[in-house]
């Protein structure tokens, strides 16, 4: 089928929602109004009585998700942002992140918390966050994040068929972007395995979410020769590929759209300079947005990272 | 135009008072046996305690919750409960747990500060026991979905303390399980302190239960020092569980510390606690009891002296045959091993760093 990110999450929950009955959707506005990105429309009358609204309250959504998953079943809940989300870090890093280690895998939370992330698209304040570092940084979460239909399919199979808690986080900018044929069964995109988006000499680009598709832009525009790594999954990290790579080109460049400061770039560049300092011929970099929180929608084109961003940071890693 | 749309009302229940009286109207059916039973339950779990708070005085454990005056609240509910409903726990049930059935030497490693003690509360039914205020109740809340969802004869009962109320996830909790009608039976074990602050400073409210008109569900007090008026609530919660949750607000009383990293003597007066020594829950059951011709001091001394030996006995096996691992640390997080946490795991063993 050639289809959007939406069109291929909500054929993944379809199809995953026909194999195992155990499968619940909650959420605000996600039944009858399909969510207010339409992700889940039609599967209320697909599947009765298996999506439904919940009363308006982050924590509980994913708090009641957590005893549902104890209890035998699998829940995906939807938050309808990820600055709403903020509401149920309790629930999410204080428990979904530690029951399984905390009964010590006598139990478990196989649920799947999918929420819109990133901006660009003109949303008011709290609507376009990317929170990837924060849910990764005490293990316990897996944190994936797509950035096209065909990742997106394959990654939430694989997710909803794990026996873990995965947060799904879902760029808005790149739910209706562009079309993707793929396949029409079901199929898995690994989880914790980057993907080579494009194979190159001279530089690594280690990127995902919205930033994947804007880098490979800027490298095909700017010719050259690049390695452009698409993380998929933030956490856990598949620092093996982002080694092997970077060993082979010398130069790192990591890109993304949360901001800078304590972020997925520095655990990145962390490991770069743990483990392979000594092959790299220039120091390694970071383009993302200033570490000041999202502004309102006005100010977007001056916070995020652009092709121009990119493309100096470029020029500059290859002339160190 | 100007009429009323609510009214509301809390009942408060008491079958036994302080003195053993009890009310025959009240009296839930159940043989005298079974008040033996709640009884012997409560002698242990206050043998239980009692020396948990001096191991942990000896450093044998870690930090340690007391639950001296709230046996009745505890021991109330889990005679209550069937076998398949589920125990949803904060920190201080450990009444519950050991009426449940939890292997005594799992609690022990637990309390002594290791998550392998909490691997056997699946079996009991139960979920780990849950340290940030109130935040268990939407488990709980999500444990009734499924429940109901998968059609299982069985309800959820989760404990919140008196504190817990003013968390939002109490009410968010109660909300969801109101408007899917499921059935969930929250325990507000209201023993009058959250750490240092008191009751009154909690909340406006004049009950507790009354929150749950809030989400309109029902709500009911009950003397949580009253072990048959608590056992009467929460079977008849269980009973009205198909058309949906009950609150039940059981009011006792916090004799000793928060935790043993407390000292209530700094904002308690002695004379807070003083009334509530007569309102003790084992005394009037022993004297109930004896008056029946049903317990004796010979029965008591018989029960403590074989109820001290299980204990013993649990206390030697978590010393002795419990052996940490800290593997369990890296290997029990995900369903599978990442590489990155496979190299930190290496690195500790083979370092030896945990000598």
């Amino acid at each position: 089928m050639k289809t959007n990110m939406v069109g291929a999450i909500n054929n993944a929950l379809e199809l995953a929602m026909k194999e195992n009955g155990n499968i619940v959707l909650l959420g605000e506005d996600i039944a009858k109004d399909g969510g207010v990105f339409r992700v889940t429309d039609g599967l209320s009358d697909k599947f009765p009585g298996r999506v439904f609204d919940t009363p308006l309250a982050e924590s509980s959504i994913i708090g009641t998700s957590i005893g549902m998953a104890v209890a035998g079943m699998r829940p995906v809940p939807e938050i309808q942002f990820a600055g709403f989300m903020l509401l149920s870090v309790s629930q999410l890093l204080n428990h979904a992140a530690r029951y399984r280690t905390r009964t010590r895998s006598a139990m478990s939370v196989p649920m799947v918390v999918r929420t819109p992330v990133s901006g660009g698209v003109k949303t008011l304040e709290h609507h376009s966050d990317s929170p990837e570092a924060l849910y990764s940084h005490i293990g316990g979460l897996i944190v994936v994040e797509p950035s096209n239909p065909y990742d997106a399919k394959g990654l939430l199979m694989k997710a909803l068929r794990m026996d873990d808690p995965v947060l799904f986080l879902e760029p808005t900018k790149l739910y209706r972007l562009f079309k993707q044929d793929i396949p029409d069964e079901a199929y898995e995109v690994p989880i914790g395995k980057a993907n080579y988006a494009r194979h190159g000499n001279d530089l690594t680009i280690i990127t995902y979410g919205t930033m994947a598709p804007l880098v490979q832009e800027v490298v095909e525009k700017k010719n050259v020769s690049a390695d452009v790594i698409d993380l998929r999954t933030i956490n856990p990290l598949d620092e093996a590929t982002i080694l092997e790579s970077v060993k082979r080109t010398s130069r790192a460049l990591i890109v993304h759209e949360a901001e800078m400061s304590f972020g997925v770039g520095a655990e990145i560049a962390a490991r770069i300079a743990e483990k392979a300092m000594f092959e790299l011929s220039a120091p390694i970099m970071r383009v993302a947005s200033p570490s000041i929180p999202y502004p309102f929608p006005g100010y977007e084109n001056y916070y995020l990272p652009n092709a121009k961003k990119i493309g100096n940071a470029i020029d500059k890693i290859l002339t160190a | 135009m100007k009429k009323q749309v609510y009214s509301g009302a809390i009942d408060y229940l008491q079958v036994m008072d302080e003195n053993g009286n009890v009310d025959m109207q009240l009296m839930p059916s159940i043989p005298d046996s079974k008040i033996v039973d709640m009884y012997k339950y409560m002698l242990f779990a206050r043998a239980l305690d009692a020396k948990s708070l001096s191991l942990q005085r000896q450093g044998r454990l870690a930090t340690y919750a007391p639950l001296i005056g709230e046996e009745a609240t505890q021991i109330g509910v889990a005679m209550a409960l069937r076998k398949d409903d589920v125990f949803v726990p904060s920190f201080r049930q450990h009444g519950v747990f050991l009426a449940r059935g939890q292997p005594l030497e799992d609690y022990f490693v637990y309390w002594k500060g290791y998550e392998d003690g909490a691997k056997s509360t699946r079996q009991i039914n139960a979920l780990p026991v849950c340290v940030p205020v109130g935040t268990q109740l939407p488990h709980g809340a999500g444990v009734a979905f499924a429940q109901k969802y998968l059609k299982r004869d069985a309800v959820t009962v989760a404990f919140v303390g008196d504190g817990g109320t003013s968390e939002g996830d109490f009410y968010e909790a109660i909300n969801f399980a109101g408007v899917n009608k499921l059935p969930f039976i929250v325990i507000i074990e209201n023993n009058q302190w959250a750490i240092s602050v008191p009751r009154k400073d909690q909340t406006a409210a004049q009950t507790l239960a009354q929150k749950a008109m809030a989400a309109g569900v029902r709500g009911v007090q009950v003397d949580g020092n009253d072990v048959l008026a608590v056992y009467k609530a929460v079977t008849e919660a269980i009973a009205a569980s198909k058309n949906g949750p009950t609150v039940i607000e059981c009011v006792t009383y916090r004799m000793s510390m928060h935790t043993t990293a407390d000292d209530p003597a700094k904002y308690r007066p002695d004379s807070d606690v003083k009334p509530w020594k007569d309102k003790d829950p084992l005394k009037r059951v022993s004297i109930y009891l004896t008056a029946k011709g049903l317990w004796s001091g010979q029965l008591e001394q018989d029960t403590a002296a074989q109820q001290q030996k299980q204990i013993d006995e649990a206390v030697d096996r978590s010393e002795q045959q419990f052996k940490p691992d800290p593997k369990g640390m890296f290997e029990t997080l995900y369903s599978f091993m990442p590489d990155t946490l496979k190299d930190e795991e290496r690195n500790a063993v083979e370092n030896n760093f945990w000598m």
